[in-house]
């Protein structure tokens, strides 16, 4: 396994909440990292470090190392707005901007001068299918995008994220807010996708982490409890809280 | 299963028929103020009306029309709002893109409410003040400005109130395609609350002309249209005051026919409003 992401000493304080504590891991790339763990045991907040989201709250103070391959993401010199380019974040609940359909894709392509004109139009084609949305949408591309169903906003998001050309694809849990038809689509694709991605999830659903994760990460109370290669953690978890936690015990 | 009367089946029909009674009030309130301005002014409304400007005598029943009233405040109430917006939608961005949920921006709005609630006589007679200071005298210029001070905190908060009813989430999004935030604000914020800010324009443009007191001693009054920024300019709800204090029956008529004109514009506006509200909300997500 190689490791794309390197964590190292990072904790994260909301105000005076101690919501991460000396997280450190090593998360691998070109496959499929699950984060679960019981709810407000931090697993979003360390999603959120990861593309610096946090920079956006002023009461939320991060310390520590970010490393993507090699590059600290939190070192004074670097770019905030170049690290959300390189790591996507698909969000729990769909928000397409309010635009068009072809405008929520082009968006990011636009913001960052990746292209124009018909290379544009191309590219925005190219990444609705990737997202599997393209069928569905080529005869409609300037209708508003919010009138599509919520699953298909979500591979619309998807789709968004894809075209700023990222490294890595966050997602906070992304299927929590759609239906199971919806939302196998979209695990389906985050599956095809690693070809391609690194891929990190938060998950509170057991079984999206059986099925999607290679690697999983359990925390609790704001540490990383255990943390391995899925089939390991999931088959033989080294810590008594992790045993639990698989076997349903609390969530 | 079969109905009774309880207390609060009889508070539920109470509360209803309070709620209505209330609301007849304003209805009807309206009703009268547009009865009574259509049966005294109709009559009066003519074309010479509002094509033309008074010509000698006309306060006391000559001949003339209130064009340069019309005319000048269109130009009050348009220059303000144009002016007005310009300072307020970078402090509206200000307060929601840029200070978020700091003290500064509870502040400037608290700021902001106080002006809004300021009469706008104090803002003329601070306006005079400034320009007796400088050895002004009362021009179209001068009540553009004391109207732009005037339509600012209504703008504002109007423009504050539709930004922060945009979920956090839709800014979100753009940032985490790597916008910046002004990025964000343009293509989001502006995007998403567009209908509220044209509503916010409009509210300000509503305010703005149909206020008297304000540009009762900065903009002056004159018979004749502005022909620039210095010279004095008059206004429709001070030609409406200065003809119903008129002992002539004739000349309090025609008063009644320039707040029927004032009125007709102000339902214009608000229906502008509506109109231009409902045609750009076609991306607005909800």
């Amino acid at each position: 396994m190689e490791t794309q992401i390197k964590i190292r000493d990072l904790n994260v304080y909301y105000n005076k909440v101690h919501a991460l504590k000396d997280i450190n891991l090593d998360l691998p790339r070109g496959q499929i990292t699950v984060i679960v763990g019981p709810s407000g045991c931090g697993k979003s907040t360390l999603l959120k470090t990861l593309n610096r989201f946090h920079d956006l709250a002023d009461d939320t103070q991060v310390t520590g190392h970010v490393e993507l391959d090699g590059v600290d993401l939190y070192a004074p010199d670097v770019e905030v707005t170049e690290v959300r380019t390189k790591v996507g974040l698909i969000a729990q609940r769909p928000f397409p901007l309010p635009m068009s359909i072809f405008e929520n894709v082009a968006y990011g392509m636009r913001i960052h001068k990746l292209a124009r004109g018909k290379e544009l139009r191309d590219k925005v084609k190219h990444y609705l299918e990737v997202a599997g949305l393209w069928d569905e949408v080529k005869g409609r591309l300037n209708t508003p995008a919010r009138d599509l169903s919520i699953g298909q906003q979500q591979r619309l998001c998807l789709a968004r994220g894809l075209a700023v050309e990222p490294e890595v694809i966050l997602g906070d849990e992304p299927t929590s807010s759609l239906d199971p038809i919806s939302a196998k689509f979209i695990e389906e694709r985050l599956e095809e996708l690693k070809k391609d991605y690194t891929v990190v999830l938060v998950s509170h659903v057991l079984r999206q982490a059986r099925h999607l994760a290679d690697y999983l990460v359990f925390m609790y109370l704001g540490e990383v409890v255990e943390a391995g290669p899925a089939e390991q953690v999931l088959n033989a978890p080294k810590n008594d809280r992790t045993r639990a936690y698989l076997q349903g015990e609390f969530y | 299963m079969k109905k009774r009367w309880t207390l609060a089946h009889l508070e539920d029909r109470a509360m209803r028929t309070i709620m209505q009674l209330a609301s007849l009030v304003l209805v009807g309130v309206l009703a009268a103020i547009l009865v009574t301005i259509f049966i005294r002014g109709l009559p009066f409304l003519d074309l010479d009306l509002i094509t033309k400007t008074p010509q000698g005598g006309f306060f006391l029943g000559g001949e003339g029309g209130i064009l340069n009233a019309i005319v000048g405040s269109l130009l009050l109430a348009g220059g303000g709002t144009l002016l007005a917006l310009f300072i307020s939608l970078p402090i509206a961005f200000g307060i929601n893109v840029y200070t978020g949920a700091s003290r500064l921006a509870s502040l400037l709005r608290m700021a902001l409410d106080v002006l809004w609630g300021i009469p706008s006589l104090v803002y003329g007679a601070f306006g005079f003040t400034i320009m007796i200071a400088f050895g002004m005298r009362a021009s179209l210029g001068a009540g553009i400005l004391v109207l732009t001070l005037l339509q600012i905190p209504i703008m504002v908060r109007s423009m504050d109130e539709v930004m922060r009813m945009v979920p956090s989430e839709l800014s979100q999004a753009a940032y985490s395609l790597g916008a910046t935030r002004l990025e964000a604000a343009w293509s989001v914020l502006v995007r998403q609350a567009l209908p509220g800010l044209v509503t916010a324009v409009l509210l300000a443009f509503g305010r703005g002309i149909g206020d008297a007191a304000s540009v009762l001693f900065t903009a002056g009054f004159s018979d004749r249209i502005p022909t620039s920024l210095a010279s004095p300019s008059a206004s429709l709800p001070l030609a409406v005051f200065f003809q119903l204090g008129s002992p002539f029956p004739e000349v309090r008529g025609n008063g009644y026919a320039t707040a029927l004109v004032l009125t007709v514009l102000i339902l214009f506006i608000s229906m502008l409003s509506r109109f231009l509200a409902r045609r750009l909300s076609r991306n607005v997500i909800r």
